[in-house]
C-alpha cells in the first residue's frame, strides 16, 4: 500500500516534470511551427483545394473533386516529362554521385596536394546560381561561335548541335553534374571526416590499402551520407526547371513547355492561366517525389541491415 | 516507432482539414466580386466633368516598361498639376500581364493605366477588365490615328486602348550582299523573293533572310500581309480559329520550299546565333518591323552603312501590303477610381503634340498619329547606318498600306506558346510545314474549346 503510494507519487512527479519539459519543448518550437504552418501547411492545402476545381476563361469555375489529378495520370504532357526526368535520373545521378564519391575519397585520402584548394575548387559551381551557371553553358553549347564549336572546328569536325533534340537532354546532365558535384562531395567529405580513426587504423595494421580501405570501411561508414545526396538528388531531379528554363530561350523548338514536370505547372499557370490545373500537377508531382524518395530510403535501410 | 511517426501526421491531417474550411470560406469573396463586373454605365462625360476632375488631386498609378516614359509623363504633370502619376515598372511582356491579373484577381493593388500590347488587348476585354473610353470620349481622338492601328483597338461599340507606337512590317536588306549576288535592290515580289534566294546562296553562300522558328509574332506578320486572316473573337465566347485557311497555306507552302532547300536560315531569333547572323553576313536581310532599323543599328554595329530599308516582298505589286509585328497602347482598368483622369491622361500621353513628337524622336517609338508619320522632322530623318537613307519615310509608306482586318485571339500567350512546339519545331527541322502549321491549328482549338469557348473553323 505505501509502496504504491509512493511509487504513484513519484510517478506524478515525474509526469508533471515532464509535462513541464514539453511545455517549454513546444515553446521553443512555436516559432518553427508557425512559420511551417503559414509557409509550408497552408500553401499546400490551399493548392490542394484549387486542384479540386475547374475554371474556364468562359463559364468560370466549377467544382470538379478529383477529376484534375486524375487527368494527370492520363496527361501525356505530364507523363513524358516525367519519363524524361526518369531518363535523367537513372543516367545523371550515378554519375554525380559517382564522381562526388571519388573526389571525397581522394581529397580524405589525404594524398591530394593542395587539397583545400581543390575542395574549394570543386565546390565553386555550386555557389554560381543556377541561372547564371545555365546561361554560361547556353552560350559554350552554341552550336557556331561557342569555344566547343570552335574546337570541333579547329580540328576538322563538324561540330555536334549541343542544343539539338537528342542531345540537349545530356547536356542538360552536364550543366547539373558540373553545378552539384561540389555539394555532394562536401556532404560526402565532411562524413569521411568522422569515421573513426581506429578503425581506419584497424584496417591499416590488417594490411588494407587506400582502395581496400575505402571499399569496406569508408563508403560502409557514409552510408547514410550517400544516402542523403541521392534522396536530394531525387527532389532535385524531379523539380528540374531552371536550366530547362533557360535553355528553352536558345533552344526553343526543343525545350517544349512542358518538357519538366515542374516546367509544365508554371506553364499552365502562367501561359495557360489555368492555376487549378497547374496545382494538380504540383500535387501529383510532389506525391511522385515523396514515394520514389521514400522507395530509396527503404531500399537503402534494406542494404544496411542486410 | 509507429506511434511517434503517427501522431505528427494526425496533427498535419487535422490542421489541414481546418485551413481547408478557412480558405474555403475566405475564397468566396473575391468569387462574387469577379463574376459579375458592373457593365460600363457611366454617361457620357461632359466637359465640366472632366474639367472639375483634372483639378481634383488625384493620383494615377501607370505600370509600363517604356523607358524614359517620365519624361511624357512630366509634361502631362505640369499641364495638370493636380494630377500625380505614379510611373512604375513591373516587368515587360509576360510578366507585366501576369502582375496586372494577379492585382485582378486579388481586387486590388493593380494599375489604373497600363501599358497594353495590341495581342493583348481582347484577352483583358474576355474579363471585363478594360474601362471602354468611348465613354470617355475617346471618339474625339480617333481621327488622328492610323486607321488600321485605330482598329486593333477598338471595335464599332468600344475603345480599349489609346495607340502608342506600332511596328509595320518591312525589309531591312544588306545592299553589298545583295549586289554580289547580282540584284538591284530588294526583290518586289515574292516570286523574285524565291529566286533572289538561290542567287544569293549561289554567289554568296548566305542565306537571304533567316525564317525563325520560335517568332510567331514575325510569322502571323506575314500572313497578315497575305490578307489570310486567322483569328476572329466576338468579345465573349465565340472565336474563330483557322490557322490553316487555304490562303495561310499558301504562305506556308511557299517558305517550306525555302526551307526545304536550304535557301533561308530557321535559327531562333533573339539568339546569339541570331545576332552573330546579322552581325556577319550570314543572313542577308530581316523582314522586320518599324522598331527593327534601330535595333539592328545596336546589334550589327560594325556594318554600319551597308544596311538598307524596303517594304516587304509582294504577294501582288499592284495592291502592296503589309503587316504589323509589335507595338502597344494604353489602356484604362475598368477598377480605377478615377475613370475621368485616367482617360484623360490615356488620351492626351497619345496625342498631345509634345509628347508624341517626343516619343517618336527621342525614345523612337514609331507612331501611330498621322500629323507624326507625315511630319518632316520625323520622315526627313537620314541613317548614317543606312547609307543615309529616309528609314522613317520607308516605314511610314508602310505603315499606310497595313490591313485594318487583322484581330486577335484572347489566348494570345497560348497561341505564341503553341507555335513553338508544332509549326516551329517543323520549321527549327526543316520538316513538314503544312503539317506543323495544322497541328498548331489543332492545338490552338483544342485549348480554346476545353477553355469554354465555342470555336468556329473556317
Amino acid at each position: 500500500m505505501t509502496i504504491s503510494a509512493q511509487k504513484a507519487a513519484q510517478q506524478g512527479r515525474r509526469t508533471s516534470l515532464a509535462r513541464g519539459r514539453s511545455r517549454t519543448a513546444y515553446l521553443l518550437l512555436t516559432p518553427f511551427i508557425l512559420v511551417f504552418l503559414a509557409m509550408l501547411v497552408v500553401p499546400l492545402v490551399y493548392s490542394g483545394y484549387l486542384s479540386m476545381f475547374k475554371r474556364t476563361l468562359v463559364g468560370g469555375e466549377t467544382f470538379v473533386g478529383l477529376q484534375n489529378i486524375i487527368s494527370v495520370f492520363t496527361d501525356q504532357r505530364f507523363l513524358e516529362g516525367v519519363g524524361r526526368m526518369t531518363v535523367f535520373f537513372v543516367v545523371q545521378v550515378p554519375i554525380m554521385l559517382g564522381l562526388a564519391l571519388f573526389i571525397a575519397l581522394a581529397l580524405d585520402s589525404g594524398r591530394v596536394r593542395a587539397a583545400r584548394a581543390s575542395r574549394l575548387a570543386v565546390f565553386i559551381p555550386y555557389a554560381v546560381p543556377g541561372v547564371v551557371a545555365t546561361l554560361m553553358w547556353g552560350y559554350l553549347y552554341g552550336p557556331d561561335f561557342s569555344p566547343i564549336a570552335q574546337a570541333f572546328k579547329a580540328v576538322g569536325l563538324t561540330p555536334p548541335d549541343l542544343l539539338s533534340s537528342n542531345l540537349i537532354l545530356a547536356s542538360m546532365m552536364n550543366i547539373v553534374t558540373w553545378e552539384f558535384v561540389g555539394y555532394n562531395m562536401i556532404i560526402m567529405f565532411a562524413a569521411l571526416r568522422t569515421i573513426p580513426l581506429e578503425s581506419l587504423e584497424a584496417a591499416q595494421i590488417d594490411g588494407a590499402g587506400q582502395i581496400r580501405t575505402a571499399l569496406s570501411i569508408k563508403i560502409p561508414a557514409i552510408r547514410q551520407a550517400i544516402m542523403l545526396t541521392l534522396i536530394f538528388s531525387v527532389i532535385g531531379t524531379f523539380q528540374l526547371f531552371n536550366e530547362p528554363s533557360l535553355l528553352s530561350k536558345i533552344a526553343p523548338n526543343v525545350i517544349g513547355t512542358s518538357y519538366t514536370p515542374n516546367l509544365y505547372a508554371y506553364s499552365l499557370a502562367f501561359v495557360n492561366q489555368d492555376p487549378n490545373y497547374a496545382a494538380a500537377v504540383a500535387f501529383v508531382l510532389g506525391a511522385l517525389i515523396m514515394t520514389v524518395s521514400y522507395v530509396v530510403q527503404l531500399r537503402g535501410r534494406r542494404k544496411v541491415s542486410a | 516507432m509507429s506511434t511517434r511517426t503517427n501522431k505528427p501526421i494526425r496533427a498535419i491531417a487535422a490542421l489541414t482539414a481546418v485551413g481547408a474550411l478557412t480558405l474555403a470560406a475566405c475564397s468566396s469573396d473575391p468569387d462574387t466580386e469577379n463574376s459579375s463586373p458592373e457593365p460600363v454605365t457611366s454617361p457620357a462625360v461632359d466637359d465640366a466633368a472632366i474639367a472639375e476632375a483634372m483639378s481634383t488631386p488625384t493620383t494615377i498609378d501607370f505600370w509600363t516598361w517604356v523607358p524614359d516614359i517620365q519624361n511624357e509623363v512630366d509634361l502631362f504633370e505640369a499641364e495638370y498639376p493636380d494630377i500625380t502619376v505614379n510611373v512604375q515598372n513591373v516587368g515587360q511582356g509576360g510578366e507585366h500581364y501576369t502582375k496586372v491579373r494577379t492585382a485582378l484577381e486579388a481586387g486590388d493593388g493593380g494599375p489604373d493605366v497600363m501599358q497594353m500590347e495590341y495581342q493583348y488587348v481582347s484577352s483583358f476585354v474576355l474579363t471585363n477588365s478594360l474601362l471602354n473610353l468611348k465613354e470617355y470620349g475617346a471618339d474625339g481622338v480617333q481621327d488622328q490615328f492610323v486607321p488600321w492601328v485605330w482598329s486593333q483597338v477598338s471595335d464599332d461599340a468600344h475603345v480599349w486602348a489609346i495607340p502608342q507606337d506600332s511596328g509595320p512590317v518591312g525589309t531591312l536588306y544588306r545592299e553589298d550582299i545583295f549586289a554580289e549576288a547580282g540584284l538591284d535592290g530588294s526583290p518586289e515580289t515574292w516570286a523574285e523573293f524565291a529566286s533572289a534566294a538561290q542567287q544569293v546562296k549561289e554567289e554568296t553562300g548566305s542565306y537571304i533572310t533567316n525564317f525563325a522558328s520560335n517568332e510567331p509574332g514575325a510569322f502571323l506578320s506575314l500572313l497578315w500581309q497575305a490578307g489570310a486572316s486567322p483569328f476572329s473573337f466576338d468579345g465573349s465566347e465565340t472565336l474563330g480559329i483557322s490557322l490553316n485557311n487555304d490562303r495561310s497555306k499558301e504562305v506556308v507552302a511557299y517558305w517550306q520550299d525555302l526551307v526545304q532547300n536550304d535557301l533561308v536560315g530557321v535559327d531562333p531569333d533573339f539568339t546569339d546565333t541570331w545576332y552573330q547572323g546579322l552581325a556577319n553576313g550570314t543572313y542577308a536581310s530581316w523582314q522586320t518591323a518599324a522598331w527593327g532599323p534601330l535595333f539592328l543599328q545596336g546589334t550589327a554595329a560594325d556594318t554600319s552603312g551597308l544596311w538598307r530599308a524596303a517594304p516587304l516582298p509582294q504577294w501582288d505589286a499592284s495592291a502592296p501590303s503589309a503587316g504589323n509585328w509589335g507595338g502597344s497602347s494604353t489602356a484604362v482598368l475598368a477598377n480605377t477610381d478615377a475613370p475621368i483622369a485616367a482617360s484623360e491622361f490615356a488620351k492626351w500621353l497619345n496625342t498631345n503634340a509634345e509628347s508624341t513628337e517626343m516619343f517618336a524622336n527621342e525614345q523612337f517609338l514609331f507612331p501611330t498619329r498621322t500629323e507624326i508619320l507625315e511630319s518632316p522632322e520625323f520622315t526627313s530623318d537620314e541613317l548614317e547606318f543606312y547609307g543615309g537613307q529616309r528609314v522613317n519615310e520607308v516605314f511610314a509608306e508602310i505603315s499606310a498600306t497595313v490591313d485594318s482586318d487583322f484581330q486577335w485571339l484572347p489566348i494570345a500567350d497560348y497561341v505564341f506558346g503553341s507555335f513553338n512546339e508544332t509549326i516551329g519545331a517543323a520549321i527549327a527541322e526543316r520538316g513538314d510545314l503544312l503539317a506543323g502549321l495544322d497541328e498548331w491549328q489543332a492545338d490552338v482549338v483544342e485549348y480554346a474549346t476545353a477553355q469554354g469557348f465555342t470555336v468556329v473553323e473556317s
